[in-house]
C-alpha cells in the first residue's frame, strides 16, 4: 500500500463526515446550486470535493468504480484503505469515480430496477470547471430554473426519460460539488 | 383510517423517571455495577450475546442492568445497538478444533482421545438452593491438574472409517440474514444463522418436539466442547490476517442414525450448533433442529412435524421480531377498535330485528 | 499484534502510560466484523454473529505507521496498540518488547496455564468395576 494512501482522510470523522453527507444532501436536493466542502486532502486526480464523496458514500458494502486515470494504484489505496469499498468493474459499481470521458459510455452504469429502483450507480464527476451557466434545468427542489455548466446534455435527456429509473450524478470541481439527480430535467439554453 | 393525535409527552417523561426509580431499586442496597453483572450473571450476558448477535461481554452487561433483568428486553437493546455499528470486516472462519476447551464431553466415546473434560457445568450439582451463597464469601480455589493438548475432533473417528457423511469443506460465501432479507428456501448456512440467534426457549421447544417424535430426531451428542477461540481477519493494508481477538464459544456436534436412502449408503448424519458464549442448551438445541431442516438434501420423508417446516422454524426463531409483533397490539388502535365496535353493534342490532 | 488487540486496556495503560508522539491516519473507530463459523467445524462457512472492534492507524514523526484493531469498544486501547505497532517498527523495539509485550505475554500465558489447568482437573478418570464375560 502506498505512503499517500492512508493520509488526507478524516481528522474527526463524526462532525465532518455529518458536514459532508449535510452538503451532498443539499447538492442532490436543491439541483444546481454548488456546495462547498473542506477538510480531506486525497490523492491526485481524485478532487476534494470527489474525496469528500468518497469517505461519506462509500463503505465495505458498496462496489465503486474508477474509471480511466482514477484507476492510478495512489486512488485504489486511498479508497480501499479509507472505505474498505470493494473495487469492481462499471456495470456492478454502485458509485463511480472519473472524468466525464473516463465514464463514457454511460449506458453500463446500473439504473436500478422498478422493484428496486435504488439500486443504481451514483456517478461522481471530475469537471474542470463547475459554473451556474450553460443547461437549464428544472424539476424538483427547483423553484423556477437553474442553470450548471454540464459535460453533455444527451445523456442527461436519456437518463430523465428512464424515470424513476436511471442514474445520479454529482459533479465535482476542486473543492466545490453540485448535485444532479435523475430526476431533474436538462433542456437547452 | 388513521387519526393523528398527541400528546401524553408529561406522562411519558413521568414514566421514565420512575422507571429509572424502579430499576435502581431500594436505594439502601448497593447498585449493581456492570462488571459484577459480566462476572457474576455470565450466562445471562452469554444469551444476550448470543441473540443479541454481539460478542461484547461489557455491552451485554450493561444492557441486562438497563433491562432490568429482561434478557429480551436487553437483546433488543443490543440489536438497536449494533445497527449503529460500521460494519469493518468478516472473519476468516474461526478454528473451533483450535479452540482452548475448558470443557470437552461425548456422549458417544468413554475413552476418546483428549478424554472427557467436565469444566465449570451444572450437570453433577445437586439442584438444592445453596444457602451458602446467600452469605457473601469467596470461592475456594479450584484444583488444577497439568494441562492437556489439544483435543481432537470426535467425528474425525467416524469420518476416518467413512460411517458419517461427509462435511465439505469450502470458501464460499455466505448469505448474511443481517443484509439481505431472508428468502426461502434458505441454505444451511443461513438456517445456521437465523438458529444461532434464535431464542433459546424456541429452539429448545423445537428440539424438544423432534425428540418426542415430531420429526424423529434422537441423536447423541458426538461432541460438546466450550471454549476460547481466536478470531483472525484479513486486513487490507496489510496484506495479511491478523489476529483480532478472542471469543468463547459452545460447539456441538449431534451424530444421527440414517439408514440410507435411494442415494446415499447407511451412516451417520451430522447437525451443528455453534452460539456465543457457555451457552449449552442452545448449542445442542440447535444442532436437533439444524439436522431436522435437513431432512430434504438428505431424501428423508416430510412428516410434516414443525421442526421440519422451515418457515415455520425459521420465521418464528427471532424474538425481537416475535416481540415486536406481539407486543404492537398494546399500542393504540382505537379507530380499528371503533369499527369493530360499529360493527358488532350492528350485527346485534340486525339480530334483534330478524328476531322481531 | 494479536497480544496487544488481546491485552485487557487497563493493564496496557499501566504498561504504557505516557503516548508517543504521533499523527493519526484513521480513526479510531468503533465497528463491528462478521465472525464466520464453519458448518459442522470444518465445511462451508457460515455468519456467526458479530463482534464490537475498534481500529486505529497512526504515523510516526520519523514515518513509521502503525495498525491496532482490538476487540471492544475502547479507543484509547487501539490507539496505543497502534502506536506501539508502529514503535515496533524502529529502533524502540528492545525497549517496547521489553516493558510492554514480555510483560502482557507473561500474564496471558499463565492465566491460560491456570484455566486449561483447571479444565484438567476435570478431566474423567474412569474404573472399569466389573466385566460382563467370564
Amino acid at each position: 500500500m502506498t505512503p499517500d494512501a492512508m493520509t488526507g482522510g478524516f481528522a474527526d470523522a463524526p462532525v465532518q463526515s455529518a458536514c459532508g453527507f449535510r452538503a451532498i444532501l443539499r447538492a442532490l436536493s436543491q439541483p444546481g446550486e454548488i456546495v462547498a466542502v473542506a477538510g480531506v486532502r486525497p490523492p491526485a486526480p481524485l478532487s476534494a470535493a470527489a474525496g469528500t464523496a468518497a469517505l461519506v458514500l462509500l463503505d465495505g458494502t458498496t462496489p465503486v468504480h474508477l474509471a480511466g486515470p482514477h484507476a492510478c494504484q495512489s486512488v485504489r489505496d486511498w479508497i480501499t484503505f479509507h472505505t474498505g469499498a470493494p473495487l469492481v468493474e462499471a456495470e456492478h459499481a454502485m458509485f463511480a469515480f472519473g472524468s466525464w470521458d473516463a465514464l463514457l459510455p454511460v449506458a453500463r452504469f446500473a439504473i436500478g430496477t422498478p422493484e428496486y429502483p435504488d439500486r443504481a450507480a451514483t456517478l461522481i464527476v471530475e469537471m474542470d470547471r463547475l459554473d451556474s451557466d450553460g443547461a437549464v434545468l428544472r424539476g424538483p427542489g427547483i423553484e423556477t430554473t437553474a442553470r450548471l455548466s454540464l459535460p453533455e446534455l444527451q445523456a442527461f435527456k436519456v437518463n430523465r426519460a428512464l424515470f424513476p429509473l436511471g442514474f445520479d450524478t454529482l459533479l465535482a470541481c476542486g473543492d466545490r460539488l453540485a448535485g444532479l439527480p435523475r430526476s431533474t430535467i436538462v433542456e437547452d439554453v | 383510517m388513521y387519526v393523528a393525535v398527541k400528546g401524553g409527552e408529561r406522562a411519558i417523561d413521568n414514566a421514565h423517571a420512575f422507571l429509572a426509580e424502579e430499576r435502581r431499586g431500594d436505594p439502601a442496597v448497593p447498585d449493581l455495577s456492570v462488571a459484577q453483572i459480566r462476572e457474576q450473571m455470565a450466562l445471562a450476558v452469554n444469551r444476550v450475546m448470543t441473540e443479541g448477535s454481539l460478542y461484547d461481554p461489557d455491552l451485554a452487561a450493561l444492557a441486562i442492568k438497563q433491562a432490568r433483568g429482561d434478557l429480551i428486553e436487553a437483546i433488543f437493546l443490543i440489536r438497536a445497538y449494533r445497527t449503529t455499528l460500521p460494519r469493518l470486516g468478516y472473519s476468516t472462519p474461526v478454528d473451533t478444533g483450535k479452540m482452548a476447551t475448558t470443557r470437552r464431553i461425548s456422549a458417544t466415546y468413554k475413552d476418546l482421545p483428549g478424554g472427557q473434560i467436565l469444566g465449570p457445568t451444572f450437570d453433577y450439582t445437586h439442584r438444592l438452593i445453596d444457602f451458602a451463597l446467600a452469605a457473601e464469601g469467596d470461592a475456594p480455589p479450584a484444583p488444577q491438574a497439568s494441562p492437556l493438548g489439544d483435543v481432537p475432533r470426535v467425528t474425525g473417528f467416524l469420518d476416518r472409517e467413512g460411517l458419517i457423511e461427509e462435511e465439505p469443506a469450502s470458501d464460499a460465501t455466505p448469505g448474511d440474514l443481517t443484509r439481505e432479507p431472508m428468502e426461502l428456501p434458505a441454505d444451511r448456512a443461513l438456517r445456521l444463522q437465523a438458529l444461532t440467534r434464535g431464542d433459546e426457549g424456541f429452539i429448545l421447544s423445537l428440539a424438544y418436539s423432534s425428540q418426542r417424535g415430531f420429526g424423529r430426531t434422537h441423536p447423541f451428542v458426538g461432541e460438546l466442547r466450550i471454549g476460547e477461540v481466536a478470531v483472525e481477519m484479513d486486513i487490507s493494508e496489510l496484506g495479511v490476517a491478523i489476529e483480532i481477538g478472542e471469543i468463547t464459544v459452545t460447539e456441538c456436534e449431534t451424530v444421527n442414525q440414517f439408514t440410507g436412502s435411494k442415494t446415499q449408503p447407511p451412516q451417520f448424519t451430522r447437525g451443528y450448533g455453534l452460539v456465543f458464549g457457555q451457552t449449552e442448551r442452545k448449542a445442542i438445541s440447535m444442532s436437533l433442529v439444524d439436522r431436522a431442516l435437513r431432512w430434504k438434501e438428505l431424501g428423508e420423508d416430510d412428516t410434516g412435524a414443525p421442526v421440519q417446516d422451515q418457515e415455520f422454524v425459521l420465521m418464528h426463531a427471532d424474538n425481537i421480531q416475535a416481540t415486536g409483533f406481539l407486543e404492537h397490539i398494546k399500542l393504540p388502535h382505537y379507530v380499528d377498535f371503533q369499527s369493530e365496535l360499529e360493527l358488532v353493534r350492528r350485527l346485534r342490532a340486525g339480530m334483534t330485528e330478524a328476531a322481531e | 499484534m494479536g497480544l496487544l488487540a488481546r491485552a485487557p486496556a487497563d493493564r496496557l495503560a499501566a504498561l504504557y502510560p505516557h503516548i508517543s508522539e504521533h499523527a493519526v491516519l484513521r480513526g479510531p473507530e468503533t465497528g463491528a466484523v462478521m465472525v464466520r463459523g464453519r458448518q459442522g467445524g470444518t465445511g462451508a462457512p457460515f455468519n456467526l454473529g458479530e463482534m464490537t472492534l475498534t481500529r486505529c492507524s497512526v504515523r510516526l514523526p520519523c514515518g513509521k505507521d502503525g495498525h491496532a484493531y482490538v476487540q471492544g469498544r475502547n479507543k484509547d486501547h487501539a490507539r496505543r496498540a497502534a502506536v506501539l505497532d508502529a514503535l515496533l517498527q524502529t529502533e524502540a523495539i528492545g525497549e517496547v518488547t521489553a516493558r510492554v509485550l514480555a510483560p502482557l505475554a507473561e500474564a496471558e500465558s499463565a492465566q491460560r496455564t491456570a484455566r486449561a489447568s483447571k479444565a484438567a482437573a476435570t478431566k474423567v478418570e474412569f474404573f472399569t468395576m466389573v466385566r460382563g464375560e467370564d
